[in-house]
């Protein structure tokens, strides 16, 4: 049985159908992805929260104002000494008497106003981040030798229950012009 | 003419093009990696803030935008200057927001509900008092993961 050769199809044209498939992929596509910080919310209740009996050194209270001006514990502060400043206040390595009796204990109360731009508010919270981000990774070297992010989970959960991040936002005054 | 050329050996072969279509499929390929895809069309004009301390947000089916911005020029005749929220594909009020949540989770599985995100994808210069309100809103909706969408920042403060 002679088989005639099959006649070879012309590839000629894939080059403009995979032009095609590109084209439609560029413009229906972004390349940007996501990333941002992630928050973990309080839950809502319509009933006050309870007065909590806190002792004061342990309270690290940041305000943003509606002039995007950082106070901390009443004091203006740039913002690039935040990190440190907040580094600082959780670890307290002096013991000294004005900052938090052990990391456990510490709690970052962050309030902003209402015409706080939100760029200055992402700021001061990533900057907030960073700062337990930082003593993670410094905790994280000191007993596993390794960084916080290669740590294994049971690793990470024992150093956050240890460095517990603690960060309470309280409701926003009024202040400031809405655009 | 082929005639001719083969005949005295004259003028430039022919390029080959076979292998074309392999390397335009090979950029394809690139791009439907690199890429994600368009959810929505704009309505409100949106610069990220910048930050570090940034997570990837891995599945995409499991996190729901909320845009928030001036409106582009060509909406500010009618929706105004202020900044407004966008959910979908329309300007939308802070009580849209439950109806929004409530939609999204029914997409998903039960058991993936709780893994749900809220992606807060605001402009830098808006001020706090309408991301207070949404805040406040997925409070009250229990929707409690949220991501400030951001741009990585490589200059120090």
């Amino acid at each position: 049985m002679a088989r005639r050769e099959s006649p070879e199809v012309n590839a000629g044209s894939m080059a403009d159908i995979a032009f095609l498939l590109l084209i439609f992929f560029l413009v229906t596509t972004t390349i940007d992805v996501d990333k941002g910080i992630t928050v973990k919310l309080p839950p809502w209740s319509d009933e006050p929260p309870p007065e909590m009996k806190l002792n004061e050194r342990n309270v690290y209270s940041v305000l943003v104002n509606a002039n995007d001006e950082l106070l901390v514990r009443g004091q203006l502060m740039p913002p690039r000494d935040l990190r440190e400043n907040t580094k600082k206040f959780i670890a307290n390595p002096m013991g000294a008497a004005n900052m938090a009796e052990s990391p456990k204990k510490a709690i970052i109360s962050l309030k902003n106003d209402r015409g706080t731009s939100y760029e200055a508010y992402i700021q001061v919270y990533n900057e907030l981040k960073a700062a337990y981000r930082e003593l993670w990774d410094d905790e994280a070297d000191k007993r596993f030798g390794k960084v916080y992010n290669d740590l294994h989970i049971d690793q990470k959960r024992e150093l956050r229950a240890d460095i517990p991040l603690v960060i309470s936002e309280a409701e926003p005054t009024s202040f400031g012009e809405e655009r | 003419m082929a005639k001719i050329n083969r005949g005295k050996g004259r003028g430039t072969p022919k390029i080959s093009t076979a292998s074309l279509p392999d390397i335009i499929f090979i950029l394809l390929f690139f791009f439907m990696v690199v890429t994600v895809m368009k959810d929505s069309e704009l309505k409100v004009q949106v610069n990220y803030p910048y930050a570090t301390e940034l997570q990837k947000l891995e599945k995409k089916s499991l996190v729901s935008y909320i845009y928030m911005g001036v409106p582009a020029k060509r909406f500010q005749r009618k929706y105004g200057s202020a900044p407004r929220m966008q959910l979908n594909d329309s300007f939308a009020e802070i009580k849209d927001l439950k109806l929004f949540i409530e939609q999204e989770r029914a997409k998903l599985r039960e058991a993936e509900r709780a893994r749900m995100t809220a992606s807060i994808r605001a402009d830098k210069d808006v001020t706090m008092g309408i991301v207070t309100d949404v805040k406040i809103e997925l409070r009250k909706i229990n929707q409690l993961k949220v991501n400030y969408s951001s741009k990585p920042r490589t200059d120090d403060l």
